[in-house]
């Protein structure tokens, strides 16, 4: 928000001046991320991941449209254009690496932006509408990267596509006709594979639109922090630039140097080396998985076994496969709800007991159920999962609500600037008794 | 004045009801959306499977070969098909379940044709999400009722390939096909 204390764009130069006049876009991004922007003066690290989603975006952004000089989108010919930019174009190597592990970052920095969120209570109001973008980003990108990973046209690929797609078969009456439509063919074909590396080059670009709202709906409350408690003067906060610039230009060379790490170190780490077996239709790898990032809500679509019914007739209600499926989308979907569930008023887990605890397990949970996601179907992973899917929906759908009610909050800081004094007092206090000794 | 005369105007209109303009307005807008409409179809209907795949070629396959106990995998409409020999044993086992029990009730006798029980012959497709069940090749896991198993999710399918375990709602879809002499059936 523009505080009434937020610096005003004085354009010096003539030609900004000019600028200025025609098409303020100096203006309008002096007031997004300059000095223009005023930003509570206590947020921590966890405020980064923010900008560095955006920077894994474009890392995804210039390596794609690079690759996609070299790609070829046939399924005679897309596994070995994959190696031929492995092996033969200039630097493709470095490129496809980057690509495919920016992905993984991308997912990892998104990751723990959403969890920030979830603990500092950033989906509260006035902040519900930033949420809701950001799932929708959220959803974006994993169609994006799913579609992604069908285009080297290796085994998983192919096998990914398959299963993917079947999901959409379990939606009853329609479903097979639908299947049959996004893939354009019975099974995974080259229809599939050029539809998917047209939308891939796509959604990137609508993520970016997206993100652009994501931001714009930020920029009208302005940003939360870590106390949850509202600015409520100038003391409270610090422009964007230099401050958080700097903050998050140094969160930058971290992500870059631990990117770099992966890249040139472990580069197939995250990858599975069946997608380096060109694509089979009649043989499925013995232990189909999706990337990583997909395994917590992989584990809630196999933890459904057995089908609804009726008691004692037999008659099913809603068979398994059904149940998986709207099970995993309901895992997302319910998070739209969530600024309407927790009712609870103070903002951030730091002033909540009981609901820290909680979140604690919530981590866990789903760490568990992303072990399970990436466990073959077997036990006790399948019984495990069960019981991690259904955690996860009490945490929700029951805990978070019940707590709201019946915890006692600690006390809130008066203020930002007030929480930042009795901190720094406090480290003095430790600064002075070191110096005494 | 002038907004005197303007008022008295309005009036008048509404009293004559449906205005020229309003009709003018309904018919552009349902014509252009009928037209929207018209355009969305070869939008959406362009990612159906276009004719050169639906062109689906029959298979056949000779039987000759598949010794009793003995599986193959060919190909049909670029999925795999599974062709099966069933021993005594598996069709005894198979005709030994009530079929009342199973999620997707059928005998053994609706799955194959008359007078030849023991070629099973279906779609080598799991009804849960679509991969390759094993079973079909040497020495590959045939799941906990000795039919085909599927590892993608742990879908266990009996010798009849009926679903009997794990996430899958349906048995394995059986194709159309004929025997076109005692040792050769056409598929599709
Ligand atoms: C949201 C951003 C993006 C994500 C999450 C993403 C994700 C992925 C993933 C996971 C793969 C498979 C990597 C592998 O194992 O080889 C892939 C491949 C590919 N992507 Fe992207 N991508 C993004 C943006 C883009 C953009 C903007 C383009 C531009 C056209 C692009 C072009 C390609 C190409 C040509 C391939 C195939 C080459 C290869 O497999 O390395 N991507 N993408
Ligand atoms: S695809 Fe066979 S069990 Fe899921």
């Amino acid at each position: 928000m523009s505080f009434p204390w937020a610096e005003h764009y004085t354009p010096k130069h003539p030609l900004m001046k000019w600028m200025d006049e025609k098409l303020p876009l100096p203006r309008f991004v002096y007031n997004a991320v300059g000095g223009g922007y005023e930003v509570p003066r206590n947020l921590n690290y966890f405020w980064n991941f923010g900008v560095l989603a955006g920077l894994a975006l474009t890392v995804q952004l210039v390596t794609g449209i690079i690759l996609a000089m070299h790609y070829a989108a046939n399924g005679a010919v897309a596994f070995d254009s994959v190696e031929h930019i492995m092996r033969d174009v200039n630097s493709g190597w470095l490129l496809r690496y980057a690509h495919a592990n920016g992905a993984s970052f991308f997912f990892i920095v998104v990751y723990i932006h959403i969890f920030r969120g979830l603990f500092f209570g950033s989906y509260k109001a006035p902040r519900e509408m930033v949420w809701l973008l950001g799932i929708v980003i959220f959803l974006l990108m994993m169609a994006t990267a799913f579609m992604g990973y069908v285009l080297p046209w290796g085994q998983m690929s192919f096998w990914g596509a398959q299963v993917i797609t079947g999901l959409f078969a379990a939606i009853p009456v329609v479903g097979e006709p639908i299947q049959t439509w996004l893939l354009g063919g019975f099974a995974p074909g080259n229809a599939a594979l050029n539809r998917f590396f047209s939308l891939h080059y796509l959604l990137p670009f609508v993520i970016a639109g997206v993100i652009i709202l994501h931001i714009w709906a930020l920029h009208i409350p302005g940003s939360s922090n870590p106390t949850g408690v509202e600015v409520k003067g100038p003391q409270d906060t610090v422009p964007f630039h230099p401050y958080y610039t700097a903050k998050d230009g140094f969160g930058v060379g971290v992500f870059f140097l631990i990117f770099a790490l992966a890249v040139f170190f472990a580069p197939n780490a995250m990858g599975h080396p069946d997608n380096y077996i060109p694509a089979n239709p009649m043989s499925t790898p013995a232990h189909i998985v999706p990337e990583w990032y997909f395994w917590p809500f992989y584990a809630i679509l196999r933890a459904f076994t057995m089908d609804l019914t009726i008691p004692f007739t037999g008659i099913v209600l809603v068979p398994a496969k059904l149940l998986g499926v709207l099970a995993m989308f309901a895992s997302i979907l319910l998070l739209f709800f969530l600024p309407w569930i927790d009712t609870s008023p103070v903002r951030s887990g730091t002033y909540r007991p009981l609901f820290k605890k909680f979140f604690i397990l919530l981590i866990v949970d789903v760490l568990i159920l992303g072990y399970c996601g990436g466990a073959p179907a077997e036990e006790p992973w399948v019984m495990i999962s069960q019981l991690a899917a259904a955690y996860y929906f009490a945490h929700f759908l029951i805990i978070l609500p019940i707590i709201a009610s019946f915890e006692r909050p600690d006390p809130l800081p008066g203020s930002i600037t007030e929480a930042v004094l009795a901190k720094s007092k406090h480290k003095t206090g430790e600064t002075v008794a070191i110096a005494a000794e | 004045m002038a907004t005197e005369v303007q008022g008295t105007e309005a009036v008048a209109h509404e009293d004559e009801g449906v205005r020229r303009r309003d009709f003018i307005n309904i018919a552009a807008v349902s014509f252009a959306g009928v037209g929207g409409l018209a355009v969305l179809y070869p939008l959406i209907t362009q990612m159906n499977p276009s004719a050169d795949v639906l062109a689906q070629a029959t298979t056949e396959v000779d039987l000759s070969a598949i010794t009793e106990g003995q599986s193959i995998k060919a190909v049909f409409r670029s999925q795999p098909l599974f062709v099966r020999h069933l021993t005594a044993k598996e069709i005894a086992e198979a005709d030994a379940v009530d079929p009342a029990t199973l999620r997707d009730p059928q005998t053994l006798e609706q799955r194959v044709v008359d007078g030849k029980k023991q070629w099973l012959i279906t779609m080598g497709v799991c009804t849960h999400l679509g991969c390759v069940p094993l079973g079909a090749g040497e020495g590959e896991n045939k799941g906990e009722f000795g039919g085909y198993f599927c590892p993608c999710h742990g879908s266990h399918y009996d010798t009849a390939a009926r679903i009997r375990k794990g996430p899958a709602p349906k048995n394995l879809v059986v194709p159309e096909y004929t025997f076109t002499s005692d040792t050769a059936i056409l598929v599709g």
